[in-house]
C-alpha cells in the first residue's frame, strides 16, 4: 500500500470529483470532499517524511519504467508543496458551508465541490510528477478547475475576471507546451531526470535557448511574476471568498515550484545564471514586484484586493529567492511557500469573515471591527505583522533567510529593498488595522450593490473560526519553533542546488 | 536556403502563432478572442505534429516489414492530449461568454469597460 502513495496523492482527490458529482448532494459531496483533501494531506505528509528519511521516490505509474512511462518522483520540494497545499486545502475547505453559495443555487452545491477537488487534483500533481509534458497536463487540470470557480464569485465581475485570467493562462500555458516541444526536438525525451541528463550536450543551440525562455514565460504568467500580474487582483478580489483563500495559498506556489525544477533542475545554473545571466532579468523584476507590488496595495480601497497586490509583492520576494542561487537564499524562497501560503489563506478568511458580516470589503467598512470581533480582528493582526515579517510569525523566518542569502552573496542593497517592501507592508497592514481598532463601527452597510450576503446563522460561526485559528496557530507556530521548516526547507534548496550538507 | 526550404512548416507555424495572438491582443470581441486562442492553441498542435514527420517515414504502426520507417508516435499522442485541453479551455471560455452576455448584455470589451465605470462611478456616489 504505501509504495503507492504517490500515486494515491494524484488519484484520491482526482476521483473523489466524480464522485461528488455523481452524489449530487451537497451534504454528501462535502464529506467526501473534506475525506479526500485530508487524506492527501495526511499521503503528502507521510511522503515528506519518507523523503527526508530515504531520498527521492520514484513511482513508475503503471508499471512502465522511467523514460517510457510516466515517473512519479517525490524530492523533497515536491513534497514540501504537496503539504503547503493538501494543508491550506484541507483547512480552507472548513470554512463555513455557506461562503460558496454565491451564484449557485443550493441544489448545484456538489459541483463546486468536485470543481475543488479536481483544481487540488491538479494542484498536487504538479509538485509529484516526473515528467514535463506530465505538468502541463496538470496545469491545465488545475487551471481550468480555477477559471470556473473564479467564475462562481458574487458579483458579475467574477465572469470577466475569470474570462481574463482564461485568456492569460492559456496563453501562458500554450508557452509552457511549445517549450516543452522544443525540449524534446532536442532531447527526445520529457522525463525530468532524463533532460537533465541529456541537455547539457545540446545546451548551446538556440532551440534550447528559446525553448527555455518559452517554459520560463510560460511560468511566470502562472506566478504572476511583476509585468505579467495583471490577472491577479482581479481574480483574488471577486472570486468567492473560500476560492481566494485556497488560490492565494496554492496556485501561485505550485507555479513558483515549476519555475525552481526548470531553472534548477532541468536547465541548472550554469546555463541559467552564468552562461544566460537571467539574473539581470528577473532580479529587477523581483525588486520591482516588491515595491510596486507593496505600494499598490497601500492605495487599494478594497481589502481583497490590497491583499492580492501584497500577494504580487510576496510573489517577488519567492523569484529573488532564486536570483540568489545559493542555499539559504532559496530555502527562504521555499519555505516562503508555505508561510505565506498559510499567512494570506488566513487573511482571506479573516476578510470574508468581515465581509459577511458589513457587506463590504473596503478599506472603511471594517471600522471598529476589532472591538465587536476581537478574535477576527487579532488573527488578522497576527496574519498581518506575518506578512511584514516580524518574528516570532512565520513570515520572519523566510525573510531572515532570504537576508542571509543576499548578504552571503554580498548583495546588500537587496537586503535594503526587502526591508524597503517590509516598511511598505506596515503601511498597508497599519491602514487595516488603524480602521480595525481606532475607526468608528458604521451601521451595517446597505446590501445595494448586491455584494451583501445575508448574516448566516450563528451555528456557522464556529466553522468560520476553526479554519482561521488553525491557519493563524500554525503561523505563530512556525514563527516560534522555526527548525522543522526551516530544516526542511534548507534540506530542498540543497537537493536543488545539488550541493551535499 | 536549404535550411529554410526544409524548414519552411516552422515559418508557417509561426505565423499562425502570431496572427492567433494578434487577434486574442487586438480584438475585442470575446468570442472573437476565444477563436484567436484556437488558432494559437492549434499553432502549438501543428508544431508538434511537424516535429514527428519522419520524412518516408509512414504511420506508426508494426506491420512487421523490417527497415520501414515510421513517423513518431509519442508527439501525436501528446497532442491528443493537447487537443483535449483545447476543447475544454474553448468550452469553458465560451460559456464564460455566455454567462457574460446574460450579466452585461455585452460581448465587446471597450462596452464592458464601459459598463463597469459607470458601475464604479455609482457606487462611489452611493458610498458618499
Amino acid at each position: 500500500m504505501s509504495e503507492h502513495l504517490p500515486a494515491l496523492q494524484v488519484v484520491v482527490p482526482l476521483l473523489a470529483a466524480p464522485v461528488c458529482f455523481a452524489l449530487r448532494n451537497a451534504a454528501f459531496a462535502r464529506a467526501v470532499c473534506l475525506a479526500a483533501t485530508w487524506s492527501s494531506l495526511a499521503i503528502a505528509w507521510t511522503l515528506l517524511r519518507q523523503v527526508l528519511q530515504s531520498g527521492p521516490i520514484s513511482y513508475a505509474l503503471g508499471g512502465w519504467p522511467a523514460p517510457l512511462g510516466i515517473e512519479y518522483r517525490v524530492t523533497v520540494v515536491g513534497a514540501f508543496l504537496l503539504v503547503v497545499v493538501s494543508a491550506v486545502a484541507s483547512i480552507v475547505l472548513l470554512y463555513d458551508r455557506g461562503s460558496e453559495q454565491q451564484r449557485l443555487p443550493a441544489s448545484r452545491h456538489y459541483l463546486y465541490y468536485a470543481t475543488f477537488l479536481l483544481c487540488l487534483a491538479g494542484l498536487l500533481g504538479i509538485p509529484i510528477t516526473g515528467d514535463l509534458f506530465n505538468i502541463f497536463v496538470f496545469v491545465e487540470i488545475s487551471s481550468l478547475a480555477t477559471y470556473a470557480l473564479i467564475a462562481l464569485g458574487r458579483s458579475r465581475r467574477a465572469l470577466l475576471a475569470a474570462y481574463s485570467y482564461l485568456i492569460v493562462g492559456t496563453i501562458g500555458a500554450t508557452f509552457f507546451l511549445i517549450g516543452i516541444g522544443m525540449l524534446y526536438q532536442m532531447t527526445g525525451t520529457l522525463n525530468i531526470e532524463d533532460l537533465r541528463q541529456r541537455l547539457p550536450d545540446v545546451l548551446d543551440t538556440r532551440t534550447v535557448l528559446i525553448g527555455f525562455s518559452f517554459l520560463v514565460v510560460g511560468t511566470a504568467i502562472k506566478l504572476a511574476v511583476f509585468p505579467l500580474h495583471q490577472w491577479l487582483p482581479n481574480a483574488y478580489s471577486y472570486a468567492p471568498a473560500k476560492v481566494s483563500a485556497f488560490l492565494a495559498g496554492t496556485a501561485t506556489k505550485v507555479s513558483y515550484y515549476v519555475m525552481l525544477r526548470l531553472i534548477f533542475s532541468i536547465f541548472g545554473v550554469g546555463f541559467v545564471f552564468a552562461t544566460h545571466r537571467f539574473d539581470l532579468v528577473l532580479m529587477p523584476l523581483s525588486l520591482a514586484a516588491m515595491l510596486v507590488g507593496a505600494i499598490a496595495a497601500c492605495y487599494q480601497d478594497d481589502l481583497r484586493r490590497l491583499l492580492a497586490y501584497s500577494s504580487i509583492s510576496q510573489v517577488g520576494y519567492m523569484t529573488l529567492a532564486i536570483c540568489l542561487a545559493n542555499v539559504q537564499g532559496l530555502a527562504g524562497g521555499i519555505v516562503h511557500t508555505m508561510n505565506h501560503g498559510f499567512t494570506k489563506s488566513a487573511l482571506f478568511l479573516v476578510i470574508a469573515t468581515f465581509v459577511q458580516r458589513t457587506g463590504s470589503s473596503s478599506v472603511g467598512s471594517v471600522a471598529g471591527l476589532g472591538r465587536v470581533m476581537p478574535l477576527q480582528g487579532i488573527a488578522f493582526l497576527v496574519g498581518g505583522l506575518s506578512l511584514i515579517g516580524v518574528p516570532g510569525t512565520a513570515g520572519f523566518v523566510s525573510k531572515w533567510l532570504l537576508v542571509l542569502g543576499a548578504l552571503e552573496k554580498g548583495q546588500v542593497w537587496v537586503a535594503v529593498a526587502m526591508l524597503l517592501s517590509s516598511l511598505l507592508a506596515v503601511v498597508y497592514v497599519w491602514r487595516v488595522v488603524e480602521k480595525l481598532y481606532f475607526g468608528e463601527p458604521v451601521a451595517s452597510a446597505s446590501s445595494e450593490d448586491g455584494e451583501s450576503e445575508a448574516p448566516g446563522p450563528s451555528g456557522s460561526a464556529l466553522w468560520r473560526a476553526t479554519p482561521t485559528a488553525l491557519l493563524i496557530g500554525l503561523v505563530i507556530l512556525l514563527g516560534i519553533w522555526t527548525e522543522p521548516s526551516a530544516e526542511v526547507a534548507l534540506a530542498a534548496a540543497s537537493e536543488l542546488l545539488g550541493v551535499a550538507r | 536556403m536549404t535550411a529554410t526550404s526544409g524548414l519552411w512548416m516552422y515559418w508557417a507555424i509561426i505565423a499562425l502563432m502570431m496572427v492567433g495572438l494578434y487577434v486574442v491582443i487586438a480584438r475585442d470581441n470575446l468570442v472573437k478572442k476565444v477563436m484567436g486562442l484556437n488558432i494559437f492553441q492549434s499553432s502549438a498542435i501543428l508544431f508538434f505534429v511537424a516535429m514527428a514527420k519522419v520524412s518516408g517515414g509512414t504511420a506508426p504502426i508494426l506491420t512487421g516489414g523490417e527497415g520501414t520507417a515510421y513517423s513518431n508516435p509519442l508527439p501525436h499522442v501528446l497532442m491528443l492530449t493537447a487537443i483535449v485541453v483545447g476543447v475544454a479551455t474553448t468550452a469553458l471560455a465560451l460559456a464564460l461568454t455566455v454567462r457574460i452576455q446574460e450579466a452585461y448584455g455585452t460581448v465587446e470589451e471597450d462596452e464592458l469597460a464601459r459598463e463597469e465605470r459607470l458601475e464604479d462611478r455609482s457606487l462611489s456616489r452611493k458610498s458618499q
